[in-house]
């Protein structure tokens, strides 16, 4: 026990210590947190009215910023298929990176539900014995579910790699490999399902398209590497972590695939949508080229779709894949495509018109804007705190006291960073 | 209405017998009780509370009786709130004729009055009437909702009103994550304020936008409030949660029409028991030829439009 409570102590003191930069970030990153508090009181005292959303478009930014962020944690599983199922080594050091990152993006994306709630003080209606949850029949069950379960089993396997990490021990294959195998289909699912959320509701057309869901897989896999790939280069510039060009590069590969299928898929739908010409055209319509003076999501359409383009090729040709600015310009489009894809571009013309033909034109309010700001703030909070801890575990400068008596293992002793 | 008769008073009152004694006489003895009891509807009570459909009778009553309470010390007078559920063999539908609607709205405000929504920012319409052009038949993409109404009818137009069609296949019950909305035995879809989670879930589903959200705190003001409530219909709403037409569930249940059937000046509005051959709605359906909206979508519901002349 008292182990533990060293460990903690030892977290505490590393999350606490830091130079000048980590300060300023962690100053920003609490500032963003302030704004969003003081934003959601006043939703919380006001209502839901307080956002731009109403009965016509009654789903908006919270919950399109939920969509993206769900692809971003689903994405943790393209590191981890290579690296545990193939032995393969580059990528290894990385994966745990990468369950923090969907760690994080989980926290996101419950927060993102808990504010688009009218009745967040109910929560507990959702959950077994205590509420009534509507399983099977309603995908937001389903949703909670692998939600939460993806994410206590992410914690589970990067708490006990890095606790074990600490101890100068191996970490239990019995129970880790299991757990990442099963962590594969979760990551699927919890894209998956929160698809065929929207993808179920023969009432919206644009959602109700068989290829809703692997085209949320597809950019799933474009977007989560993308921070995946920044994140490594910020890492082996301020840590001793060390992530080879050639794990890097073999991601982007990936990525550039992922982005073929993305962008494929893509065309499909806009082709059966304007050759069949049918009604559910209009809803199309609305996000490329607008309806009559109704054009709120058209720049963004495009812009988005500029976006996504350009970084394919970045990503396709191997020299801008493997000269690093290229590169990063490419996961910065990519990220700035899917996340207007998945926010704005999906949700909004999936409302718009409404069921009743309403046009209404939906623009995030400030308050929306500061809460989002509040919640990406207590996402990074949470990354940086993990990668805190991890990194000096990882790289052997952040130890248990007795690991040498107790565990003799090669290697520093008693350094607790 | 029903709510008029009653006259404004304060508290603790009994109110009037209601028309159907057997079934509310339990209400007179709560409310009796109401100036001293005030403690069972504390937070945390709620809190834990189980959903509507899980109450035992005991539990109903008592939770009904709170409410009385509840609305009656904040609008000032003596409320009602019944918990009558569905009568045996009965299953209520619900016919419109187009060829007579002149889309004045009359039953628009009409609902809005008898449901007690709230009235404006946010201002909730469970009824709406879309204006559509003869020549293209109903079409959404063309229709329009706020047309002006001292006009009406225009020539060349035609008026389709929509509200919730108590579907069969209810899309909206089946996505909500809690069973907070359900299909009531004599077919009409309610939902449970007290266990909402404010989702909206149920509006993406639902075909017709029939489901509207208290995006704030609904405004009713006091004078303006019907005090015959019923749990699952027009009892007041609070923020953040999603209400609906009910058929108007408060009057239907004791036997009487709906606030819109009952104002409609130009008898476009049917309403009655689907299973009673006697009934309107029966002879309706008999001798039209009715058609559901958005068939394609198999909600089935159990409102019929038809053109009767
Ligand atoms: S019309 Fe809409 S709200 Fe009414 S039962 Fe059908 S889906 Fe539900
Ligand atoms: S808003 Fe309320 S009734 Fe509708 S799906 Fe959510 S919990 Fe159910």
């Amino acid at each position: 026990m008292s182990g533990i409570l060293g460990f903690l102590r030892g977290c505490a003191r590393l999350v606490a210590r830091g130079n000048r930069a980590y300060y300023a970030w962690l100053g920003v990153l609490a500032a963003a947190i302030l704004i969003g508090l003081l934003a959601y009181a006043h939703q919380f005292r006001t209502g839901l009215i307080a956002t731009n959303m109403r009965d016509q478009v009654s789903w908006a930014f919270y919950v399109g910023n939920f969509t993206f962020l769900v692809g971003v944690a689903a994405a943790a599983v393209l590191l981890v298929i290579p690296a545990y199922v193939y032995e393969w080594e580059p990528i290894k050091e990385v994966v745990i990176l990468g369950e923090l990152l969907a760690v994080s993006a989980i926290t996101m994306c419950l927060l993102f539900i808990l504010v688009d709630m009218g009745r967040p003080d109910r929560f507990l209606h959702i959950l077994p014995l205590l509420g009534s949850p509507n399983w099977p029949h309603s995908m937001l069950t389903w949703d909670a579910l692998v939600l939460n379960g993806y994410l206590a089993l992410n914690l589970t396997v990067v708490v006990h790699i890095l606790y074990k990490g600490y101890r100068g021990e191996h970490y239990n294959r019995k129970l880790i490999v299991p757990l990442v195998l099963a962590s594969i289909p979760g990551a699927v699912s919890i894209h998956t399902v929160t698809a065929f959320l929207y993808n179920g509701m023969a009432a919206r057309p644009f959602w109700n398209a068989s290829i809703l869901a692997p085209r949320f897989i597809a950019s799933a896999f474009c977007s989560g590497p993308a921070v995946m790939i920044i994140l490594f280069q910020i890492l082996r510039k301020t840590t001793r972590i060390a992530v080879k060009d050639e794990a890097i590069f073999k991601v982007a590969e990936l990525m550039a695939y992922a982005m073929f299928v993305n962008l494929f898929l893509l065309g499909a739908e806009v082709f059966k949508e304007y050759y069949s010409a049918t009604e559910h055209l209009l809803y199309t319509q609305y996000l490329w080229s607008g309806i009559g003076p109704h054009r709120a999501l058209v720049p963004f359409a495009w812009l988005a779709l500029a976006c996504s383009v350009s970084a394919f090729l970045l990503f396709l040709v191997p020299r801008t894949r493997r000269n690093f600015v290229t590169l990063n310009a490419g996961c910065v489009l990519i990220w700035a495509g899917v996340y207007i894809e998945k926010g704005m571009g999906l949700v909004i013309p999936g409302m718009t018109p409404d069921t009743l033909g309403e046009i209404y034109e939906y623009r995030p309010t400030a308050t929306e804007w500061a809460i989002a700001a509040g919640i990406f703030g207590v996402g990074f909070l949470v990354f940086t705190v993990l990668v805190k801890v991890a990194v000096p575990i990882m790289t052997g400068t952040f130890q248990a006291p007795d690991r040498a008596a107790d565990h003799p293992s090669p290697g520093k002793s008693a350094a607790v960073a | 209405m029903s709510g008029e008769r009653r006259t404004p008073q304060s508290l603790p009152v009994l109110p009037e017998a209601p028309a159907d004694p057997g079934r509310r006489s339990f209400m007179r003895t709560a409310a009796a009780g109401a100036a001293v009891a005030a403690l069972s509807g504390c937070g945390l009570e709620d809190f834990f509370r189980k959903s509507f459909r899980e109450l035992s009778k005991g539990d109903v009553q008592k939770v009904l009786a709170s409410l009385e309470r509840k609305h009656s010390a904040k609008y000032g007078r003596a409320v009602t709130v019944s918990g009558a559920p569905a009568q045996p063999g009965v299953e209520f539908g619900y016919g419109l004729d187009l060829s007579r609607c002149v889309g004045c709205r009359r039953c628009v405000y009409a609902c809005v009055k008898e449901n007690n929504q709230s009235r404006k920012n946010p201002q909730i319409h469970w009824i709406r009437v879309l204006e559509m052009d003869k020549a293209r038949g109903v079409d959404l993409a063309h229709a329009e909702v706020y047309y002006e109404a001292d006009q009406v009818p225009r020539p060349g137009h035609f008026y389709m009103p929509v509200q919730c069609q108590q579907c069969r296949n209810p899309p909206c019950v089946k996505v909500c994550p809690v069973q907070a909305t359900w299909k009531e035995p004599d077919g009409i879809v309610v939902v449970d304020y007290d266990w909402c989670i404010g989702c909206r879930c149920c509006m993406s589903a639902c075909p017709y936008g029939a489901r509207h959200f208290n995006w704030a705190e609904p405004t009713l003001p006091k004078e303006e409030l019907n005090p015959v409530t019923h749990y699952l219909g027009n009892r007041p709403r609070p923020k953040g949660v999603v209400e609906k037409c009910t058929f108007c569930i408060q009057r239907t249940r004791a036997g009487r029409y709906p606030a819109c059937v009952e104002v409609c000046p130009v008898g476009a509005r049917k309403f009655g028991n689907l299973l009673d051959p006697e009934s309107e709605i029966r002879r309706v359906m008999d001798t039209k030829r009715v058609f559901v909206f958005k068939e394609e979508l198999a909600t089935h519901p159990q409102f019929y439009y038809f053109y009767a002349t």
